[in-house]
């Protein structure tokens, strides 16, 4: 049981460290600079990726909740909560990226722009969700209710993505090629190239990120489980 | 489907006529709503002409607060003398209790709505001149689905001990693009714009209502299993 | 006849009950006595529909409970710790609140002869804020026997109780008892197990370790002492 899992995690480990340090490079050195907006842009890959890692971490735990409602078992619970954790810190990360994008692009710390203003409320329903996680009483219970939250805030987001977006079409930097010939549309084949291989880079290290946090979490579960069977022993 | 509706119906009667008895939740709401009116009116001067602007925006803001504080105490209420359990173990649908709570908070939400309402606009020296039967379906649409996504997260906030605080960080962030839509429905009647567009935003919350509705109407159960 | 079947139940990594088996006939009285967290209440809240089991099954009359908890729901009567009532509604309302929700027929009728039977129909009017912790009990007792229901589960409904309402519960338990009411009971009142119980059932660490009827012509110490050695693991 335990050698292939630490296998992989040596291979996760192995493959992230020398993605980091490419993507790095592909980001500052390889890829061209953009004629706009100067080298404030690659800020840019770090936004594009971590949001994605956000939504991304976001639909994990969407899936756990569903299956937790299945059938709770520990271990979706755990990776459910784990997810939504790594959630938290690249909705964060997003959020300040996009603010500095936002501030070289639009001269503006924030504008009501869809896209932010969905990863700013999904900050929130993520932060909601772990605080009914934090909820007093059996981990059963809270894994119903939390996997409950989950599912309802799992169909919220698209919905507030279509209702800022209709509030506010004015300000949309639409980069590939979905708009209607909005300027800056399409991206050159250079920084696609980048770009994709740090969505790579980053949503590996949410894998790895998600592997040490679910190993450390059932850690603590162990330890929790033996210091209550001691507290049990000597009580009787 | 008719037993559900008739046992929701049942609990709703219940509700409404502990509420009527007592009047604390429905004076309380009423006397919060008067006053968030009344410090905005500090914060904003009524006299100024650019302050008809934000009418649209605050009888939402007055809704959803004065609306949180009877949804805090829809299950809260229940857990006096346990009687949650009591209808826990009565042989009825789980989701007829969702219904029943919904019906009864809309009701209770909507009479605090037409008393305040009107003192925003009177306080605020505003003149309604929009179209009264769009006003009020807009209103109504949006108070539903405000309602139907409170009372389910109430009844999952009523199971933590901190949930007059846990129900609104848990509920403002749901409720967003019903409020987004709320809004701007709301204003385009009451500055007479053109209805086409107050209408695509009625879809919209009727969308977010139905949506809820259904998926909160089925996940409930999963609320009342106990542990 | 409601029978329960290999029951377990798991809450979080305890293990509540282990294969807990019972069979309730219609008439029969039976106590389930044991030491705190022993799953005592949690087989009580398995019984009222209001917990599934990890596994094992719940038969009533020969059939299987699965999802169909409603069935199960109508024919019991659960008195738990708390009385389930509303304090700003009087007796009359409460017991028409849950009649309707048990679908039970001229709940007017039935609900002014249960108020009767247990003394509280002169404050059929009043809201019940202002009662004492007896009369509650009392009410909560006809609201149980309001729904007719062919199985009484009773969780410690004699605490807090005065001598008079001990003796009057006890009369309708068994009143219920002769028309073929089956009654489960948790207590830990003895005196009053041995009174109103046939058999009784310990239950500790989640494991019946003992099940007997109980001899009404010993008296209270013997019986004490028989529970201790259970208890204790002889």
């Amino acid at each position: 049981m335990k050698q292939p899992s630490a296998f992989v995690d040596r291979m996760l480990y192995i493959l992230l460290v020398p993605a980091m340090f490419v993507s790095l490079y592909l980001i500052f050195i390889w890829s061209p600079i953009e004629k706009q907006m100067g080298a404030s842009q690659k800020i840019f890959y770090f936004h594009v990726s971590t949001a994605w890692v956000a939504f991304l971490a976001f639909f994990v735990v969407g899936y756990y909740c569903v299956l937790m409602l299945k059938r709770p078992t520990e271990d979706r619970f755990i990776k459910a909560g784990i997810s939504a954790e790594i959630g938290v810190v690249f909705t964060t990360i997003t959020l300040l990226t996009g603010m500095i994008w936002g501030k070289s692009a639009w001269n503006t710390w924030w504008t009501w722009e869809p896209r932010l203003v969905t990863v700013l409320i999904l900050l929130f329903i993520y932060i909601a969700y772990l605080f009914v996680r934090k909820m007093e009483g059996t981990w059963e219970k809270i894994a119903k209710l939390s996997a409950v939250f989950g599912i309802i805030g799992c169909i919220n987001v698209p919905i507030v993505f279509m209702a800022i977006r209709w509030w506010n079409t004015k300000l949309h930097p639409v980069v590939f090629g979905e708009g209607k010939n909005q300027s800056g549309g399409g991206v050159e084949p250079d920084m696609l190239v980048t770009l994709l291989f740090c969505i790579g880079t980053i949503t590996l290290l949410y894998l790895f990120m998600m592997r040490k946090g679910i190993e450390i979490e059932k850690m603590r579960l162990t330890v929790r489980k033996a210091k209550s069977r001691v507290i049990e022993k000597l009580a009787s | 489907m008719k037993i559900i509706l008739a046992d929701a119906l049942t609990i709703a009667a219940k509700d409404l006529r502990n509420e009527l008895k007592s009047k604390q939740t429905s004076g309380m709401m009423i006397i919060f709503s008067s006053l968030v009116i009344l410090i905005f009116s500090f914060a904003f001067d009524p006299t100024n002409n650019t302050v008809k602007a934000i009418i649209p925006g605050l009888i939402w803001v007055i809704t959803i607060f004065s609306g949180l504080l009877g949804l805090n105490r829809s299950f809260i209420s229940e857990q006096e003398n346990d009687s949650l359990t009591g209808l826990k173990v009565a042989p009825i649908d789980p989701s007829s209790i969702f219904l029943g709570k919904v019906v009864a908070n809309l009701v209770l939400v909507t009479i605090v709505q037409m008393l305040s309402i009107p003192i925003l606009f009177l306080l605020f020296d505003y003149k309604f001149h929009g179209d009264l039967i769009w006003f009020l379906l807009i209103v109504l649409t949006a108070t539903i689905g405000f309602i139907v996504i409170g009372t389910f997260l109430a009844a999952l906030a009523a199971n933590a001990k901190n949930s007059e605080m846990l129900l609104p960080v848990l509920l403002l962030p749901l409720l967003s693009p019903l409020m987004i839509g709320a809004v701007q429905a709301t204003k385009i009647v009451l500055e007479q714009e053109g209805i086409t567009d107050a209408i695509s935003w009625l879809q919209l919350m009727a969308a977010y209502d139905l949506l809820f509705f259904a998926a909160c109407f089925f996940l409930f159960e999963y609320l009342m299993e106990g542990s | 006849m409601l029978e329960l079947k290999e029951i377990t139940k798991i809450i979080g990594d305890k293990i509540i009950l282990r294969n807990f088996s019972l069979a309730l006939a219609p008439g029969e009285s039976v106590a389930v006595i044991g030491p705190n967290g022993a799953g005592k209440s949690t087989f009580f809240k398995l019984a009222a529909g209001l917990m599934q089991p990890t596994s094992g099954e719940i038969l009533l009359n020969g059939e299987q409970i699965k999802k169909k908890t409603h069935l199960l729901k109508k024919r019991i009567g659960y008195l738990g710790h708390e009385s389930f009532l509303y304090s700003a509604l009087t007796p009359l309302e409460n017991l028409r609140f849950y009649g309707k929700l048990y679908k039970v027929k001229n709940i007017e009728e039935k609900g002014m002869e249960l108020l009767k039977a247990v003394g509280l129909h002169y404050f059929k009017d009043i809201p019940i804020r202002s009662f004492s912790r007896g009369m509650i009990q009392r009410l909560a007792i006809a609201r149980v026997l309001l729904t007719e229901p062919d199985f009484l589960l009773l969780d410690e409904p004699h605490t807090g109780l005065d001598q008079e309402a001990v003796s009057l519960l006890n009369l309708l338990i068994k009143e219920r008892q002769e028309k073929g009411i089956a009654i489960l009971l948790i207590s830990h009142d003895f005196e009053q197990v041995i009174q109103v119980c046939e058999r009784v059932l310990i239950l500790n660490k989640g494991r019946v370790v003992e099940d007997k009827s109980i001899d009404h012509q010993r008296g209270l110490m013997p019986f004490k002492n028989w529970y201790e050695a259970a208890v204790s693991g002889k």
